[in-house]
């Protein structure tokens, strides 16, 4: 054999990424044990191991069932379905395949999403006896809304309704309706018995009516998205190489379009225009290079560029700076989504702060429909408004997939709680600029002499925060100081009648109180919110829109016994009757400050000795 | 212009590489010496290029790898002017813990393991780079490239984060870490074909060579030292043989092979039926065992 004519037809063959999606018993991973069982990617020992645990798990009597060549952990060895994402290896003479092996269940969406976000075409399963169900339409929207353009309907199980033509252009007729609205550029219809091995490498005598390419011969004509389209060069700038005095390169992986050496590009950062001096690939110098590549590039200019920027073509507006944008988003976490809620975004190269403000709507995967709704809960997909708290460079995600696309990262616990896709920028947030007004806080604090703050009570219903706040507010009264105290069930009579108590209802709550105080804040007042707020998210959402020293966290600890104990509106009472729903401490949590600012006993101490403690603590603070 | 395959798996590692280089504060890279970790330090090289790899590198030594292993490692050390870290754990020498008196199982949590996450606490590591490749083994081929570890270096299969294209969530608390796998996508063809490529250097004990070789439970082993007790059963037999994964020599078989280069090693790997982690013990002592190593902090 000769081995350079053998690496000459390897460097030949195209990578096709393929992700394959069914539902539970439509026979996935058969299938895919079956194209690597055909390949011939399966060893010896790898077989042996199936047969071995064929005999204590299979499905297929005395066959070996392919499908254990592929369910890789133990948990679904046992129960023999797939739980999580697998990717698998494969080749033909003509292609490398790399396959994301996706579950089919409801509550694994996310997995579907995980595996589509890298593959160039889908692999959709139908059961044959079956026919197109509910989770085939939700597999197809997934693939369709994670930009893939390729697909493949794999109609399955054609054995066991005798290869009969009819059953396959019914399905094929019903899957066409179904996807009129998608915008797929490839769609082939496969009559095939992943059991069997019909009409996946090679053609099936029984199917003789069916005069398409064979399963392999579909995926190998894949339309490998091409990298180099003009005036497209994008480079979102990862890790700036200063290894000398007399170098500095930035170098990242080019996301779209191609670049040469000489060429004028610009950044998200600067409006400048420069050229490209060097261009060093990971074989060397390059004079151009292209999307997918990892590349480190020197210019012919000093300018200020750090992770998170991106340097582009001059020519590319595509791509543009924005604080807000509309986005898909598929939530992927148990503890739901609330509008307003601070979240952190991962983009191509940078951490931002951000929020979801509008809930436009979310989308019933199965039937395509857009309904109206307050939150999203796990494996939820909605269309939405994002603000983020800084300008960056972004690009809609049918431009190019890795400047358009971002995750989502819960800032308390760092999971990964959802993705999105951008849509489109929204132009408000370049438009409505910021007053200036003349006379500001420093000048109103100057007239009123005194250092304007919030004092933030939480705590359960019943705890004391009121009565220790009214109290406060007439000490500080009687000592001159200019206040407001802004109370939970007052400002519920009037700004916020509108809202109820659920879990969104209640972010909201917080957020506009959490503005108010912030005006009052300006205003020169010193301010004192008594709310339960009882999310940790929310009070430290309120405490980010002001400084470090504008704003004291004060915990009132009664315990929820205690509350419930003297319940002076005989709240807990109704709330335990089942008369109050969504009742902070019973059917709603409350989660306690990490670390507050002070935290007042009221077992112990009377709410105007407690008081007086918050004087001293505001005095030894500086704030009166 | 499209990437050849290997040119697509080039620039991916090196793109994760990089990311852990910019978002973790003390990031080491696991070096085990074998063919993967040669791969892997060469692709790190080349994402820092002309400048030198912003980690260090570790090296868990049970105390029983092959001699030659060891003499590799401290000439690709000097020859690169790298920062290499070695650890053993001394309470398991102490003990005299080893494979052939312990058994594969002890010996490796022990002084793989273990060590492993005694080298990861008392340097504070919060990314660890490791060469481990999804075509390996079925439980890693459902493993993140950024895998999750918690403070107790534990892996939890059913609840890892969710990866989408290459936007990796490299966010942890404190005590936490991530082990962040590079070579996730390439095969051992790939791995191979990019030594030959690439002419990158590895331990000679890939390569076909007459050594001393027993034979013990379907294993052939060899006796690189006194230390591996050959029993009055078992002689001693010079054969050709080289190694297709370098690990611990009493719990490493040895294949029977001709092949004395890199070209004989691909082309005997295309002709192969055995997939490669067959020679290694370890892996099979009960049925999902790569899983609860893995769980339990294995790389």
């Amino acid at each position: 054999m000769d081995l350079d004519k053998f690496f000459q037809d390897q460097n030949k063959k195209k990578q096709v990424k393929i992700l394959t999606c069914g539902s539970v018993d439509d026979g996935k991973s058969t299938l895919l044990g079956r194209l690597l069982f055909d390949s011939q990617n399966i060893f010896l020992d790898q077989m042996n191991q199936a047969k071995i645990e064929s005999e204590k798990y299979g499905t297929q009597g005395k066959e070996i069932d392919l499908a254990l060549l592929v369910d890789g952990l133990q948990a679904e060895r046992e129960q023999g379905i797939t739980i999580d994402v697998a990717y698998r290896y494969f080749e033909t003479s003509n292609c490398k395949f790399i396959v994301a092996d996706t579950p089919g269940h409801e509550q694994y969406t996310r997995n579907m999403a995980t595996g589509a976000s890298n593959s160039d075409v889908a692999i959709i399963l139908i059961d044959a006896q079956k026919g197109v169900l509910e989770q085939t339409r939700r597999h197809s929207f997934i693939v369709s809304l994670l930009g893939i353009k390729h697909i493949v309907v794999a109609i399955n199980k054609m054995d066991l309704v005798n290869y009969n033509e009819n059953v396959f252009e019914t399905i094929r007729d019903e899957y066409k309706e179904l996807i009129s609205n998608f915008t797929f550029t490839t769609i082939n219809f496969i009559p095939l018995s992943a059991l069997k091995g019909d009409n996946i490498f090679s053609k099936f005598e029984n199917t003789n009516w069916y005069k398409g390419p064979t399963l392999i011969e579909a995926l190998e004509k894949t339309d490998v998205l091409d990298s180099s389209r003009d005036n497209k060069f994008s480079f979102p700038v990862q890790w700036v190489n200063r290894s000398s005095a007399n170098f500095r390169g930035y170098s990242g992986t080019i996301t779209d379009g191609k670049i040469s050496t000489g060429e004028l590009i610009t950044t998200t950062s600067s409006n400048k225009q420069i050229s490209v001096k060097n261009i060093y690939g990971p074989q060397g110098e390059l004079s151009e290079a292209y999307s997918g590549q990892a590349i480190t590039l020197t210019l012919s200019d000093e300018l200020d560029i750090s992770r998170g920027d991106i340097i582009l073509s001059t020519k590319n507006d595509q791509i543009m700076k924005a604080n807000q944008f509309a986005s898909h988003l598929i939530w992927m976490d148990q503890e739901p989504m609330l509008p307003e809620r601070n979240y952190i975004f991962r983009f191509n190269n940078s951490y931002i702060n951000g929020k979801i403000t509008d809930l436009v709507h979310s989308i019933n995967v199965n039937s395509f429909e857009e309904v109206a709704s307050k939150k999203l809960n796990l494996n939820d997909i909605a269309y939405c408004k994002v603000a983020i708290d800084k300008m960056h460079g972004i690009s809609s995600y049918s431009n190019n997939q890795k400047l358009g696309s971002f995750v989502i990262i819960d800032p308390y616990s760092n999971k990964t709680i959802g993705v999105g896709m951008i849509d489109h920028a929204l132009r408000r947030s370049s438009n409505i600029s910021w007053h200036e007004m003349s006379i500001n806080k420093k000048t109103r604090s100057e007239l009123n002499s005194q250092k304007p703050c919030v004092v933030w009570f939480t705590g359960l219903s019943g705890s004391g925060k009121s009565t220790i706040a009214n109290i406060l507010e007439q000490k500080l009264h009687t000592a001159g100081k200019r206040t407001y105290l802004l109370d939970g069930d007052n400002v519920r009579h009037g700004l916020n009648k509108d809202l109820g108590f659920t879990d969104t209802d209640r972010v909201e709550n917080i957020r506009r109180v959490a503005e108010v105080s912030k005006l009052m804040v300006d205003a020169g007042l010193i301010t004192l919110v008594s709310f339960i707020s009882p999310f940790k998210s929310e009070r430290q959402m309120a405490k980010d829109l002001l400084s470090s020293d504008e704003f004291f966290e004060i915990f009132v600890s009664t315990s929820l016994e205690e509350c419930e104990k003297r319940d002076p509106k005989g709240l807990y009472k109704k709330a335990r009757a089942g008369e109050l729903k969504n009742f902070t401490g019973i059917d709603s949590s409350y989660e306690e400050p990490e670390n507050p600012d002070l935290v007042l006993d009221t077992n112990s101490t009377n709410a105007e000795e407690l008081a007086d403690q918050i004087i001293n603590f505001l005095q030894v603070n500086k704030i009166i | 212009m499209k990437l050849s395959h290997l040119a697509k798996l080039e620039s991916e590692s090196i793109h994760i590489i990089r990311e852990v280089a910019s978002e973790f504060e003390n990031p080491v890279m696991l070096y085990s010496i074998g063919k993967d970790s040669a791969v892997m330090l060469h692709l790190a090289l080349k994402a820092f290029s002309p400048g030198k790899l912003p980690f260090k590198l570790l090296h868990v030594d049970t105390t029983w790898k092959f001699k030659e292993m060891i003499k590799f490692r401290d000439e690709i050390v000097k020859k690169n002017d790298l920062d290499l870290i070695v650890h053993i754990n001394d309470e398991g020498v102490k003990n005299n813990i080893g494979p052939i008196t312990h058994g594969s199982k002890l010996h490796t949590d022990v002084m793989k393991t273990q060590a492993l996450k005694q080298a990861l606490n008392k340097y504070k590591f919060d990314a660890a780079f490791g060469g481990a490749r999804r075509d390996e083994e079925k439980s890693r081929a459902k493993e993140r490239i950024f895998s999750f570890r918690d403070e107790n270096h534990h892996w939890d299969p059913k609840n890892q984060r969710p990866e989408l294209w290459h936007l990796y969530n490299t966010k942890i608390d404190k005590g936490e870490s991530v082990r962040v796998f590079p070579l996730s996508n390439w095969t051992e063809l790939d791995v191979w074909q990019y030594i030959y490529q690439e002419k990158i250097e590895i331990v000679p004990l890939y390569l076909a060579a007459i050594r001393p070789i027993i034979k013990r439970d379907n294993l052939l082993l060899m006796v690189d030292d006194k230390r591996l007790d050959v029993r009055e059963s078992e002689t001693i037999k010079n054969k050709l043989v080289r190694f297709r994964t370098l690990g611990c020599y009493p719990l490493t078989g040895a294949i029977e092979s001709n092949a004395k280069s890199v070209e004989e090693i691909i082309l005997e790997l295309i002709q192969s039926k055995n997939s490669e982690r067959e020679g290694r013990a370890i892996d099979k002592d009960q049925i999902g065992s790569m899983e609860k190593k893995k769980q339990e902090g294995y790389f």
